[in-house]
């Protein structure tokens, strides 16, 4: 498929993306441009990458009407279940495909950055089931606010190293893990989102292109039409949008919605809401869009969401935004805590914080009575207890 | 010819370079610091433009580079403080910073800003050279800028060729696969990465970078290089003794050399 969407030889979306990376990684980065898109098609990769994702994830995700939650909007509401994948999130669908990834150059040491810990565990998780040695960079602050995850990643075998840089939440692990990958070239950075140098938004992306191609088939079951009207996911780096929207984006149709963090509201100097906020720039080796200062220097951003909590987008995120393809609304930490207590309570999932932002747009949008719309549910809440018990109460 | 290029035309072994953050350990150091270590003898001095998120650097850097943040450091006020010194200063200065703060502040009036200060050497370390060719290449001709690449061990020797030929100063090799951090010895890989840069004959004078920190192993790579630079290192000898007792850390350094 070549289209607007798909990220030219060197790996711009229009002006975004690209690689600017210091010579020191130029070797590491070069020996994944030249044999990713090589290994993904091979057909040894696609049997083991689909028998895992069906017999080990528990692909396909549930594409499920959500009847209770479709009646209080008045229209009809699919939620694609990512959070009943294997370790509770989308993120998996890029784990699973990146090891395969890894083995077959060679690899036998990974790394990773994670902020809520969830593409943590996806990575600790493919490591155990390959046997891989683990090293997960996390933000100080993230592993006190995502504690659980941590001991699962400590259970799994992966060895944990604070960020304590910066604001020391996910923007300071990418950080440390590329610092690292510098250091040790031989090991494989297994990065969690469509961010970073060319070309890892677009193999993140083709690892999560799964969630669409899955929508489309159950969509055609459920509804008749391959597409629906609305798409909603909520956007960190912005892998689980990515995988949602990517076999839609050619079909102007079907209308995309991308919600951002905006913590304690957009303007509020405490807020995640790169779009709204930022400026182009360049961050971990991409040019997309950034919230920085007069001088270039990188906003330290804000989110009760750990995955959320990032100061840019991926670079393709940064041009459905120019392009309008895709339409950016915001979320604040007190109306995803509402969202998330709502679906709760009609449906019966907890949603994962990060989700429950895209839950959150909802109220704000008016929608017709035959209308479909799918919300990507990226993952369960199980990790964000704490947090929602502890608002709960105030 | 740039400044660096009649410098190291004039001096081809045991070149010495200081880099240190501009703003660090206070705001107003960063003329302080250049004139001590120019008195000091050091051959040219390089001026990192702090960054909230360095990739290419270590501990000591990234510190340096957030004391002077937070103590207000900005491109406006480099640029100003370098102005102060421009007819007084008589070693040449080369900046350093991330594409990122020069993108935002705008390419054209930075490279206007850092020539009008007398400056005509930059390192943007995560300058792609694809990038350098599309468009830096042109731009930094028409302010009579050099722009300085990066080397390391993994650097293919086709690359370095081209490399080597976009060069007008010199050739940043740096010393080992790691960030900017002091490191106390030289390993006998890294010397057998050295001779094998040393046999391709290059035409660019090369400066050897990142994890000097001592006499001892400046001495040691200069046998393989025109020079070497150190930085963190002397970041935190600054730390600790101020800009005063420069003078001990350049002379400890250097020693028997002169
Ligand atoms: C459940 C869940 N959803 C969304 C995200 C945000 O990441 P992305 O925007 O890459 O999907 C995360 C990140 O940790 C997550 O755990």
């Amino acid at each position: 498929m070549k289209s607007t969407f798909q990220p030219d030889k060197n790996g711009y979306f229009g002006q975004y993306g690209g690689a600017y990376i210091p010579e020191l990684l130029y070797p590491n980065v070069k020996e994944i441009e030249d044999h990713y898109i090589q290994i993904i098609a091979s057909k040894a990769f696609q049997q083991e990458y689909k028998s895992l994702l069906k017999d080990y994830v528990g692909r396909p995700s549930p594409l499920y009407y959500a009847k209770r939650l479709s009646g209080k909007y008045g229209t009809h509401i699919y939620l694609k279940r990512e959070d009943l994948n294997h370790t509770g999130a989308h993120k998996i669908n890029n784990t699973i495909g990146q090891i395969l990834i890894a083995k077959k150059l060679g690899k036998t040491q990974i790394i990773a950055e994670t902020g809520a810990g969830q593409h943590g565990v996806a990575t600790a998780t493919v490591c155990a089931l390959m046997g891989l040695d683990c090293t997960v960079f996390m933000g100080e602050k993230d592993i006190i606010r995502q504690a659980p995850n941590v001991a699962r990643m400590k259970m799994l075998g992966a060895k944990v190293v604070p960020a304590t840089s910066g604001s020391k939440t996910l923007k300071d692990a990418t950080n440390e893990a590329i610092r690292y990958w510098i250091q040790h070239p031989h090991t494989f950075y297994l990065i969690g989102s469509v961010v970073g140098p060319h070309p890892h938004p677009d193999m993140v992306a083709r690892l999560q292109a799964v969630i669409s191609e899955e929508m489309k088939w159950q969509l055609l079951e459920k509804t008749g039409k391959e597409n629906p009207d609305t798409i909603i996911a909520c956007v960190g780096g912005g892998s689980n949008a990515v995988g949602a929207f990517y076999h839609y984006m050619e079909e102007k149709d079907v209308e995309l919605i991308a919600v951002e963090a905006a913590g304690k509201g957009v303007y509020s100097g405490k807020s995640a809401a790169t779009s709204q906020l930022g400026e182009v720039g360049i961050i971990h080796g991409s040019k997309t869009i950034l919230m920085q200062d007069d001088y270039g220097q990188i906003v330290e951003p804000y989110s009760i969401s750990a995955g959320l909590d990032y100061p840019g987008v991926g670079p393709l995120h940064a041009f459905l935004y120019d392009t309008k393809r895709a339409k950016f609304m915001n979320a604040t930490d007190e109306e995803a805590l509402q969202a998330a207590y709502e679906l709760t309570r009609i449906e019966g999932i907890i949603p994962a914080l990060e989700t429950a932002h895209a839950l959150a747009v909802l109220p704000k949008l008016i929608f017709d009575k035959d209308q479909v719309v799918v919300i990507n549910l990226s993952g369960r809440g199980d990790k964000d207890l704490e947090t929602y018990i502890k608002h709960l109460k105030e | 010819m740039s400044l660096i290029a009649s410098i190291l035309k004039k001096k081809s072994s045991n070149v010495l370079s200081i880099y240190f953050t501009s703003g660090f350990p206070e705001l107003n150091d960063t003329t302080k610091v250049i004139e001590v270590l120019s008195k000091s003898g050091v051959d040219f001095i390089e001026v990192g433009l702090p960054y909230s998120d360095p990739l290419a650097d270590g501990p000591t850097i990234q510190d340096s580079s957030q004391k002077a943040l937070k103590n207000g450091m900005n491109l406006d006020l480099v640029f100003d403080q370098l102005m102060r010194i421009k007819t007084t200063n008589t070693t040449p200065l080369v900046l350093m910073g991330y594409l990122n703060q020069i993108l935002k502040y705008g390419e054209d009036k930075f490279c206007q800003r850092m020539t009008d200060c007398g400056i005509d050497t930059l390192i943007i370390p995560d300058l792609p050279m694809l990038v350098y060719e599309e468009h830096h290449r042109e731009l930094f001709k028409r302010y009579g800028i050099n722009h300085v690449f990066l080397i390391t061990p993994l650097t293919t020797d086709e690359r370095i060729r081209k490399i080597d030929s976009y060069t007008e100063s010199f050739i940043y090799m740096v010393a080992s696969n790691t960030t900017t951090g002091a490191k106390s010895n030289i390993s006998k890989q890294q010397i057998d990465y050295f001779k094998r840069i040393e046999s391709m004959r290059l035409r660019s004078p090369l400066i050897i970078g990142f994890g000097i920190s001592n006499h001892h192993t400046f001495i040691e790579v200069c046998k393989y290089a025109n020079g070497a630079i150190i930085g963190s290192a002397f970041i935190q000898f600054l730390k600790v003794n101020g800009v005063k007792k420069i003078p001990e850390f350049i002379q400890n350094i250097t020693r028997s050399v002169y």
